[in-house]
């Protein structure tokens, strides 16, 4: 059984990298990031089986692509705490000259990115394209993305969608960042997607549900579940239930810290709500 | 003036099935995927032969660009098919995101560029498709000129790492350039000599060049003729010597002039040689229905607008 405080310690290190990078260029996205920590350490520090190394190609490992990249503050860190690359890189966050561009990029050679994301709803129809490769090579290591739910809007996505059901792509878990936000307020307010579930059902995806999407145990079984239930002819959705900006307290349940940096008081708010664990960068 | 045998019209198109074909045999990492149009694109070899390594995509073109990204991680060189229109401007921001941007090893293929797509209209007849490519950091652009050409580009791009557009069409059109020739990538062609007129033409236009070279030379005006099959990168020295021989030069592409390869060679020289220019291709407008010989005589894109541009042109010196 892997030890839940280690994650849970590591979280709120990430907690504190995003405040601190965000916070620092008084720029980027702080919401979507805090929402989906729990969500990125537990898939790098015991979901997916990774090398130790960073390739391109990556095979005979685990895959992980961001959609959406603007939650590019916890991917940097979950990255850079998985041994990525050095955790004092993160101080160089958004500034000129650094591999930590705003939305990742393979353009740097910043290792453990693969795919350049940040222009919304393109991702699916990479990792789709990474699990048909997995499939010609033979290697029956599985696919990972992450999607936000508003992104969802981009009809892209549907195109990626249809495409892996008809085409039996069951090596890959899709996840969706189930916020429920989006920059200008909710998904519901802006553009209201009904039921997610039924969609992805009526496009021929197995559908699970991790209702408590920042709770790292849940994310644990959620994904073993999902897990198991690849390599069975369908392609596996999980629908990542999180609150934006979780783990602290002003920055949740809205849509207002999507893309805001905190000042210097909030900041401060922030990081004692947080603690250091592992030490900051 | 050394002049050029047509072997027999035949499309470009079938020239990159052709070439596609024989990657298929030689180069076990080529895959293919094709929005609906397998015909259209003579990708049908390929998918008989190579079944689980052909992606049908249907008519999804941004997922088939970001699908052809994710592809290359893992080893494999995707080659994408549809008509010029789909593969580009429907497609721009998945090929400047994932696939210029992110580095990655597709080429995109196109077919039915310009005019000559012909009875479809305008909706199908991109003319704006090499300068949307030029644009992209990393993107090479190669528009080849006939059959036994486009074959040999398509097998000379898998070798090359990086993002290539390929642009070719739908008629049947001179089949002249060598059967077993060696391409190569932004290494231009000069098919004549000659003294007082440069043209450099690409795609469908170099066949024309050639044919109004003759009667240029008729007329006492000696042109040089280059194939430019590579837009970019461009050769740059091939194109300033022989203009620093001739002292003027035309331009000739079935695409806008707004942007494409006469607004490159443009570059190149007012840096470099200040010429005097005229640019043949379309005057900012889009295209209609019609055979592609009425459309390529209505919008001044054959070889009688090649010999005008060169009278013209000669007497600006």
């Amino acid at each position: 059984m892997p030890n839940t405080q280690q994650l849970q310690d590591l979280t709120t290190q990430v907690r504190r990298d995003i405040l601190r990078m965000v916070h620092k260029v008084n720029s980027g996205h702080p919401g979507g990031s805090l929402g989906c920590a729990e969500f990125l350490v537990a898939l790098y520090q015991e979901i997916m089986d990774r090398k130790d190394t960073f390739d391109m190609d990556g095979i005979g490992e685990d895959l992980f692509f961001l959609s959406n990249g603007h939650i590019s503050p916890v991917f940097y860190s979950v990255l850079a705490r998985s041994g990525y690359f050095p955790v004092e890189e993160l101080n160089t966050f958004r500034l000129i000259n650094s591999r930590l561009q705003g939305h990742p990029t393979t353009h740097d050679g910043l290792p453990g990115v693969r795919i350049a994301s940040g222009s919304l709803g393109q991702g699916f129809s990479v990792a789709l394209g990474a699990a048909q490769t997995k499939k010609l090579n033979g290697d029956n290591h599985l696919v990972y993305s992450l999607h936000g739910d508003g992104e969802l809007q981009e009809g892209q996505n549907w195109e990626g969608i249809m495409y892996a059901a008809g085409n039996n792509v069951d090596n890959i878990i899709s996840t969706i960042d189930l916020n429920g936000q989006q920059i200008d307020g909710s998904t519901d307010t802006v553009l209201p997607m009904g039921s997610i579930r039924t969609k992805f059902e009526a496009f021929g995806w197995t559908v699970l549900d991790i209702e408590k999407g920042n709770d790292i145990d849940a994310i644990l079984e959620g994904m073993a579940k999902a897990k198991a239930l690849t390599g069975k002819g369908k392609p596996v959705c999980v629908l990542l239930h999180t609150v934006m900006g979780n783990g602290v307290d002003f920055m949740m349940y809205t849509h207002a810290w999507h893309g805001k940096a905190p000042n210097d008081e909030q900041l401060a708010e922030g990081l004692s709500q947080n603690a250091e664990t592992l030490g900051d960068y | 003036m050394k002049t050029y045998t047509n072997t027999g019209n035949k499309d470009t198109r079938s020239g990159f099935g052709a070439g596609l074909t024989e990657l298929g045999q030689t180069n076990e990492n080529v895959v293919a995927l094709c929005a609906d149009l397998i015909g259209s694109l003579k990708m049908d070899d390929f998918k008989a032969n190579h079944p689980e390594r052909f992606f049908q995509v249907g008519i999804a073109e941004a997922n088939m660009i970001g699908l052809a990204a994710g592809m290359t991680i893992g080893g494999k060189i995707p080659f994408t098919g549809t008509f010029a229109n789909f593969s580009t401007g429907r497609v721009y921001d998945q090929i400047r995101q994932s696939v210029a941007y992110s580095d990655k090893n597709v080429k995109i293929c196109a077919s039915h560029a310009g005019l000559t797509l012909g009875e479809d209209g305008a909706t199908h007849q991109i003319l704006e498709d090499i300068g949307l490519m030029k644009m992209l950091p990393g993107m090479t652009v190669i528009n080849t000129c006939d059959y036994n050409q486009t074959k040999a580009a398509t097998i000379a791009i898998a070798k090359h790492h990086g993002p290539v557009y390929l642009r070719f069409g739908r008629p049947k059109v001179a089949n002249f350039t060598p059967e077993d020739q060696n391409f190569e990538i932004g290494k231009a062609v000069k098919l004549t000599e000659g003294n007082d007129v440069t043209i450099l033409a690409t795609g469908h236009l170099v066949w024309e060049a050639l044919e109004a070279a003759k009667t240029l030379n008729e007329k006492g005006i000696s042109a040089e003729v280059i194939n430019i099959h590579t837009i970019k990168p461009l050769d740059d020295k091939a194109i300033i010597d022989s203009v620093a021989k001739t002292g003027c030069v035309v331009t000739a592409e079935e695409h806008s002039v707004i942007g494409g390869l006469g607004e490159s060679v443009a570059r190149v020289l007012s840096q470099h040689q200040p010429t005097p220019q005229e640019f043949v291709g379309t005057k900012d407008t889009f295209g209609e229905s019609g055979t592609a010989d009425q459309l390529m005589e209505k919008y001044g894109l054959n070889a009688n607008a090649i010999i005008k541009a060169s009278e013209l042109v000669t007497k600006r010196k």
